[in-house]
């Protein structure tokens, strides 16, 4: 067991870099592709020395014709490679949407399962950097509303490092959403860290007063927030949701069985969100084991806007976390 | 192109093609087939050149005008019949239909009723194949309608900027459903388009199913010793309406007519009875024996099962549904 409890220090970005570096050097299938991926080092510097080390063969920069490269990285699929699409955020993957929808998530059913997709798509969310409506919004709860790809949200150290093979060795294509305020976050990590699930959600917190639903970038937001509820003698059980296609609802209805009183925080708006969603299988699923409503902490509907104030304000906050959490336990049986 | 009993295997490719689209119109007509149905009839030459170009370990993706590249590529009657019908024993078990026939024995990547969507996979084709140093080709059909497409554009700028081995066949027939080529592109020469992306492209005449195969050949030799991708533009006709819906506005009967007497199969038999290897009753046994695969294409279908409604979400991924 030596070596079992040793860490090192490291970044989510270091993470996800050692993450492809490892992918590359196992297969010889995988190739990873995008803008700027390669002698930029990529646009978040996940990419960053790759090129050097694997060469131009496998670490690919590609034009700006997210369609053309996204649908060459499904076609190199369906040809036996298994491509790592790198696009630089989930704004510009709509230009590649046709590709995605119609051909990735179609293929294997439209063919009679005759062929799959062992695609990987990976991409930034998120807003939180200033970068006004055009790089900031999260799409993720969109992607997950259509059958045929596994949509993922590392938002640990762990995942960051962990998902990707996990991915690339699931028959079916996968989006990897990367939110953007998550590249700095620097902690420990396992010496000997590698591939995760990529099926289960994960309890982050125990506790037995409320259940904190939550995935990716507000996860860090929504632990601060259990923080703050625990200084008040509440214990709040926090729920990183990490796959959010398919759904692990078993894990989530637990929870709730045990604490009766949820909060889903999620920075896409509110209207036909991932959240939503989650209700209403609560709704269907586990009604009657609700003590009180279930609420939401979502991002605002608007196009996310520049100033920073008016960013803050559009997205999930500790503060608002914490209200809603406070909110939902004054509801008595 | 000389040995006689290729050309005769040509013609009876072709005859196949259009045989099987007379009956599918037929089958529409009498409701066994639904949704939308775009028949091939008059663009036969092309379908059937191509393939006789191609090897076995090469891939093809085509549009949803498809059925005549499928048969041409050699997946059986029986089981793109059965397709069309929407059954279990069809190429896609029944889920694809008329629009995506699918088939991993030939290597038949579709079927795809996005316009121009096949042409980025068909970059990838070529990518891969080009890394595991496989000396195979592509080959990725779309009509001339794709080219207004950005797609069109993306696929054609990486493939020749990655040297893939691809043949980008556009099969022009003028219109693009209801649209004619002058009334949605501002410079209708296509080839230009191709070689301005830095890509040998070149005007085939598509209802000469031997011109077809020559250029088309040429073409596929160049690509597979590692020259790049290839755009090969075949001027083409389709006689019968878009779809089965179709009233056909937009378009003179005149102008129809005057394509129809230069029917890629008319011809062709003119030509081999010139040459004096084809004659009145080899003519018929051929028909006849078309006639006799179509027909148990159709009793094949007919027979063929529903898929269980139990199995509606197998295959949406390979573990199950999610």
């Amino acid at each position: 067991m030596s070596g079992s409890t040793a860490t090192v220090r490291t970044t989510y970005r270091d993470a996800l870099r050692e993450a492809l570096r490892d992918a590359l050097a196992r297969d010889e299938r995988v190739f990873l592709m995008g803008e700027d991926v390669g002698r930029y080092g990529g646009t978040y510097a996940v990419s960053k020395g790759l090129l050097a080390e694997f060469g131009e063969e496998r670490v690919r920069d590609t034009p700006l014709s997210e369609s053309g490269f996204v649908g060459a990285g499904i076609g190199a699929a369906l040809n036996g490679m298994l491509p790592i699409v790198e696009v630089m955020t989930c704004n510009f993957s709509l230009l590649a949407l046709d590709q995605i929808v119609n051909n990735a998530a179609t293929l294997r059913h439209m063919s009679g399962g005759q062929f799959g997709v062992p695609v990987v798509i990976r991409m930034a969310t998120g807003a939180g950097r200033q970068l006004a409506a055009q790089h900031s919004h999260s799409f993720e709860g969109w992607y997950a509303h259509v059958p045929g790809i596994r949509i993922l949200t590392p938002a640990t150290l762990e995942d960051a490092r962990g998902m990707l093979w996990t991915a690339l060795m699931d028959p079916d294509p996968v989006i990897i959403f990367e939110n953007a305020l998550l590249y700095n976050l620097e902690g420990e990590l396992a010496a000997g860290a590698g591939p995760v699930d990529i099926d289960k959600a994960a309890v982050r917190r125990s506790g037995e007063a409320l259940t904190l639903v939550t995935y990716g970038g507000s996860l860090g937001k929504t632990l601060a927030a259990a923080d703050v509820l625990a200084e008040q003698g509440i214990a709040a059980e926090v729920i990183d949701l990490r796959t959010l296609r398919p759904l692990d609802m078993p894990t989530v209805l637990t929870s709730l069985a045990k604490t009766h009183r949820m909060v889903i925080v999620d920075e896409g708006w509110k209207s036909g969100s991932l959240s939503a969603e989650i209700m209403a299988r609560v709704m269907e699923e586990a009604f009657y084991d609700l003590d009180a409503p279930v609420a939401r902490v979502c991002g605002v509907e608007v196009p996310i806007p520049y100033p920073k104030h008016l960013e803050d304000a559009a997205i999930p906050q500790v503060a608002g976390i914490v209200e809603a959490a406070l909110r939902t336990l004054s509801h008595h049986v | 192109m000389n040995d006689a009993a290729d050309r005769v295997g040509l013609l009876r490719e072709m005859l196949r093609i259009r045989r099987f689209e007379e009956k599918c119109a037929e089958l529409y007509s009498a409701g066994k087939i639904r949704g939308f149905l775009h028949l091939y009839i008059g663009e036969e030459a092309v379908a059937t050149g191509v393939m006789q170009s191609l090897l076995p370990e090469d891939a093809v993706l085509a549009t949803y005008r498809e059925h005549g590249h499928a048969l041409a590529r050699g997946i059986p009657a029986t089981a793109v019949m059965a397709e069309m019908y929407g059954k279990y024993e069809g190429c896609s078990r029944g889920r694809g239909g008329s629009m995506h026939i699918f088939d991993a024995r030939t290597r038949f990547y579709g079927g795809n009723a996005i316009v121009g969507g096949g042409l980025p996979l068909a970059a990838g084709f070529g990518l891969a194949d080009r890394m595991m140093r496989r000396p195979r080709v592509t080959a990725c059909f779309f009509g001339e309608g794709a080219v207004a497409e950005g797609e069109f554009h993306e696929a054609l700028n990486l493939a020749s900027l990655w040297q893939l081995p691809v043949l980008f066949l556009c099969e022009n027939n003028l219109y693009a459903m209801g649209t004619a080529l002058p009334r949605s592109e501002a410079n209708t020469d296509l080839c230009e388009k191709a070689r301005s992306y830095r890509m040998p492209a070149q005007p085939v005449d598509g209802m000469d199913v031997e011109a077809v195969m020559a250029a088309t050949k040429r073409a596929v030799s160049e690509v597979r010793a590692g020259g790049g991708p290839q755009f090969l533009e075949y001027r083409t006709y389709r006689f019968r309406a878009h779809s089965m819906f179709d009233p056909e506005l937009y378009r003179d009967k005149q102008e129809v007519e005057e394509w129809k007497k230069r029917c890629p199969i008319a011809g062709y038999v003119a030509r081999l009875e010139a040459a004096g290897i084809l004659d009145g009753q080899q003519l018929a046994a051929l028909e006849a024996g078309v006639a006799k695969e179509i027909a148990a294409a159709v009793a094949y279908a007919e027979a063929g099962s529903w898929e269980p409604v139990e199995q509606l979400t197998r295959d949406v991924c390979a573990a199950g549904a999610a």
